[in-house]
């Protein structure tokens, strides 16, 4: 497959998201540390085939989170991403 | 109500099927009672998860294809052949069966009836299920939003919520639908894969400001959203949900 046809979008980070977030993710204006492209992360792309979850700027494609779940146990690298807005 | 489905948090809950109804050749629409269901806006998805005598779970995403006002949660399945959970949500499941799922997920691509922007829909396949909820919706409260639908599916047998499409057509929602791979004699939509000319023709102008949703294959709405943006579209409009 190719790396276009795997890609998905912020919504279908959403219920893995909710495991750790007590908001909505996807309507979180996330900024990329790498360009500073802002947008809320139902915006951003996702891979999800593989063992974890990434999330990549739409814009730079640079990675702003990896997810990785175990029975028991939840890992987050936020590295990427410079800042999240959680409104109200 | 609504504000309130999306802030709490998710938790697994059990779902039992209320009815299933033939919505194509390869698709079903599950009617779920669920207890306690809040609400939720039309474009949110639940997720489902299956779990083996073996303890072995998987899940998978499903965008609910009916209307707030339904008082089942209505879920269109279609079967991926070699798939690990649509042949058997299609063709193992009963009336009666109960399934884990958490949900409504998802604020971001929702379409608001509060704003009189136009609202431009666009499906492939079965990527047209979240916007079920947004015609029923759009139905249900009598809404005076000019609503248009861009529909791609392979062939007639393919096509997704025909009678409630037809229903919508009728009370003045612009259907279009393209089948791609086979028409039946006499077939006066369109034809083949969505190319520049289609989308110019048969989605509202970018002059009138539509809010655009997008949903289905990945390769099919990145290639709808590049042909909008052509059109002169602004990013921020168009929202998107992949299946990849």
């Amino acid at each position: 497959m190719t790396t276009e046809s795997r890609r998905l979008d912020g919504n279908a980070a959403a219920g893995r998201l909710a495991d750790v977030f007590v908001f909505d993710a996807t309507v979180v204006r996330t900024r990329c540390g790498t360009c500073g492209t802002s947008a809320p992360l139902g915006h951003y792309h996702v891979y999800a085939d593989g063992p974890g979850m990434v999330v990549r700027c739409p814009t730079c494609e640079k990675m702003i989170m990896r997810l990785a779940q175990t029975p028991g146990h939840t890992w987050l690298d936020m590295g990427g991403a410079a800042t999240l807005d959680i409104g109200e | 109500m609504a504000r309130a489905a999306i802030r709490r948090r998710l938790t697994w809950r059990i779902a039992t099927v209320a009815t299933i109804t033939r919505e194509s050749d390869t698709a079903r629409r599950l009617a779920l009672r669920i207890d306690d269901w809040d609400g939720h806006l039309p474009g949110q998805h639940v997720d489902v998860r299956l779990t083996a005598p073996d303890g072995y779970q998987t899940q998978r995403s499903y965008s609910i294809a009916s209307a707030p006002e339904t008082p089942t949660v209505d879920l269109v399945v279609q079967r991926v052949p070699g798939g690990e959970v649509s042949p058997y949500l299609v063709d193992e499941l009963r009336v009666g069966d109960e399934l884990e799922l958490r949900g409504p997920i998802g604020g971001y691509f929702v379409w608001h009836p509060d704003t009189d922007s136009p609202l431009q829909l666009a499906a492939g396949g079965s990527g047209v299920a979240p916007f079920l909820a947004v015609l029923d919706h759009h139905a249900a409260i009598r809404s005076s939003v000019p609503v248009r639908l861009l529909y791609s599916a392979r062939s007639l047998g393919d096509v997704i919520g025909r009678d409630r499409l037809d229903g919508h057509a009728g009370r003045g929602v612009s259907v279009t639908i393209a089948l791609t791979r086979e028409q039946p004699p006499g077939w006066r939509g369109l034809r083949g894969r969505m190319d520049a000319e289609a989308i110019r023709e048969h989605t509202t102008p970018a002059d009138a400001l539509p809010r655009v949703l997008l949903c289905g294959p990945t390769s099919f709405v990145e290639a709808v959203a590049d042909g909008l943006v052509a059109e002169g579209h602004p990013t921020t409009a168009i929202k998107i949900e992949r299946f990849g």
